[in-house]
């Protein structure tokens, strides 16, 4: 803290009006030179180590980080953690409600809900991580393009956009699957070029605004290339909306790939999806209602905590709160 | 006259926008010989900037245009460059310093990164090399080299813009082009930034080209002025001869609207009107609806450069005998 204030200090000191005369401005300008010295640097307060900070005052988007980290290790140790195997079947005790053997109870084929679920996490997280890392590379390279150059290039990229847009992205997402066929990856690739265009244009009115800054003349100043400053000046200052679209957007792909495994397309069994889990559970709505209700469950939890980090995540990153 | 280092001959540029051709430079003459100052002093939108930046050729376009003219650095047009060329003398030969410290720095990258940038972009060195050369740099501008991971917010305003001019200056540029570099920062710190150029620009041989509208600014730190008006260059003069014989009615109204440290004024002096709208510029001599001076011949022909005294030059009907001029008064 008493090094925070220092270094506070130091920072506004140049800025002061000295009282009078030539001697105090040059003493205040050796405050200025000498004081980083005696701040035990490298105390390093980027960006990152302030939105952190920012974040944690948001109870919520913790309470959101906790959960998602805990799903996270799951996935990791879903061998450990399962009780059973996620093919295990005990045809004696099928469709059984919750028990001390089986927490979650067994679904129809007489498999531990509990341990699919945990095995599911896998592949729920998967589909989220690597669907939206595909729809943000490709749709920030586009957005960028796009924005940077603007002109033509702008409107063949932006216009193709508007094509994919304009057919919803779960629609997009069953054309693409039933083309291709279903699957872990297809599913994910599919999830991924429906949400393209959210990312492109994102990325593009980002750039649009960060590309007429002065410190970008600046980089073009000391002859820097177009795609060095693409990548190096203006991505790195427009990655605050990315960030926050992409931890909703994880949710929305988790979502996405449930909804196309629910309707048989997306992953196939045995493989434990949670929309496949759900969809399978259906028929015992009535008789066995866990199995379908356990998995859907999993999906709301998942789906909300990622929602409330990325609320969070848009306040902790919003500049206009900076204080 | 020795040789110019960088010459720019007739540059005229045009901003083509929807409501209008914006004349923003028109038949500009300038020369800067090496190691020399020129000082280029105007209003706010008399094309000072403008000028900057096609040198550097980074005017933009659109809807900035380069309409003709030649910009010669050591004889070659860098108008006729390949942008790939262009390109490489940016930040190496020719660099800039810009206006405000606050916007011209990349506030998500450390300033040891911008410095370093340039050098990696124009000379042959490794990563270390680079951060070695930034932290000599950073030191030279007199900033201690443990700040080099620090990022922009984390400096004040006389500070950063110290930072600019070590990213400006760390490939040895023959010229430095300083657009109104002291502008943005209290008049203390000032002082201090025009020091620490002029020291620097002495230290390395740089000749500068410094963008100002302060006349105190350009007495301290050049050799030459060139005083510009709505897009031409009006009257171009040594320091002294500037200073001690202003010509150009519009010098003569700017150095009246300073107030005098030995007389007592109630008002200040300033010259009468405004800076006439770029998009419609008046007829022959563009500053005859505010000039004293002005005769009916001053609207219909547009003033030549004449050379007064030895690298003394006006634009002005005056000198050119076709108007009676302050003596004959």
């Amino acid at each position: 803290m008493n090094k925070e204030m220092d270094k506070e200090a130091m920072r506004t000191k140049p800025l002061n009006p000295p009282a009078s005369g030539a001697s105090i401005e040059e003493g205040s300008e050796a405050a200025s030179v000498v004081a980083p010295q005696t701040v035990k640097a490298p105390k390093q307060r980027s960006q990152l180590a302030e939105v952190w900070r920012r974040l944690r005052k948001n109870k919520m988007a913790i309470f959101g980080l906790i959960v998602i980290t805990i799903i996270i290790f799951t996935a990791i140790f879903a061998e450990q953690i399962a009780p059973y195997g996620y093919q295990t079947q005990n045809l004696r005790r099928i469709a059984e409600s919750p028990s001390k053997d089986h927490w979650l109870g067994t679904d129809e084929l007489g498999r531990d809900i509990f341990s699919r679920i945990i095995f599911g996490t896998r592949v729920s997280l998967q589909v989220g991580f690597v669907a939206v890392s595909i729809s943000v590379i490709m749709g920030g390279f586009l957005g960028s393009l796009a924005g940077y150059y603007g002109g033509k290039l702008d409107n063949v990229i932006m216009r193709t956009m508007d094509i994919l847009l304009a057919i919803p992205s779960i629609l997009l997402a069953i054309a693409i699957v039933s083309a291709f066929g279903g699957g872990l990856v297809n599913v994910m690739i599919a999830v991924g070029i429906s949400s393209i265009p959210v990312y492109a244009r994102i990325v593009k009115a980002s750039v649009i605004s960060i590309k007429e800054q002065e410190f970008i003349e600046a980089a073009r100043a000391v002859g820097a290339k177009d795609l060095r400053i693409i990548f190096k000046h203006v991505l790195p200052n427009s990655m605050a909306p990315i960030i926050v679209q992409g931890t909703i957007g994880v949710a929305n792909a988790i979502l996405s790939a449930a909804g196309l495994s629910f309707i048989g397309l997306g992953i196939q069994p045995p493989t434990p999806e949670w929309g496949a889990m759900l969809s399978g559970g259906r028929m015992f709505i009535r008789t066995a209602p866990h199995i379908a209700t356990f998995p859907g469950v999993a999906i709301m939890i998942t789906i909300f905590a990622l929602n409330l980090l990325g609320d969070g995540m848009r306040d902790a990153l919003d500049p206009r709160l900076k204080q | 006259m020795s040789e110019y280092l960088l010459e720019v001959k007739d540059l005229s540029v045009e901003y083509q926008t929807d409501d209008g051709v914006v004349q923003a430079v028109t038949d500009l003459q300038l020369g800067i010989r090496k190691g020399e100052t020129l000082g280029l002093v105007g209003e706010t939108g008399a094309g000072k900037t403008t000028t900057a930046l096609s040198i550097m050729q980074l005017v933009p376009n659109p809807p900035g245009v380069i309409v003709k003219g030649e910009v010669l650095y050591k004889g070659v047009d860098l108008l006729k460059k390949k942008p790939e060329h262009m390109r490489r003398i940016r930040g190496n030969k020719i660099s800039m310093i810009f206006q405000d410290p606050m916007t011209s720095l990349n506030p998500v990258m450390t300033v040891g990164f911008q410095i370093e940038e340039a050098i990696i972009l124009h000379q042959k060195v490794g990563k270390k090399e680079a951060r070695e050369q930034a932290e000599k740099m950073l030191e030279l501008v007199g900033i201690p080299k443990n700040r080099i991971e620090d990022y922009p917010h984390e400096f004040s305003g006389g500070m950063r813009q110290r930072v600019g001019i070590a990213m400006a200056l760390s490939c040895n540029p023959e010229i430095l082009i300083a657009d109104e570099p002291t502008t943005a920062l209290d008049v203390t710190i000032q002082a201090q930034v025009l020091d620490l150029m002029k020291t620097l620009r002495k230290e390395f041989g740089t000749a500068m080209m410094l963008i100002t509208h302060d006349l105190g600014v350009v007495a301290e730190a050049c050799n030459y002025v060139a005083i510009m008006y709505a897009g031409s260059v009006v009257e171009y003069a040594s320091v002294e001869q500037l200073f001690n014989n202003p010509k150009h009615p519009y010098t003569k109204g700017l150095f009246n609207s300073i107030p005098s440290l030995d007389e007592e004024v109630d008002r200040l002096n300033p010259i009468k009107g405004l800076m006439p709208d770029p998009s419609d510029l008046p007829p022959g001599c563009r500053f005859h609806p505010r000039c004293p001076m002005a005769r009916d011949i001053c609207s219909q022909q547009g003033p030549k450069p004449v050379s007064v005294s030895e690298g003394h030059m006006v634009s002005c009907l005056i000198y050119e005998g076709l108007v009676p001029g302050y003596e004959e008064e």
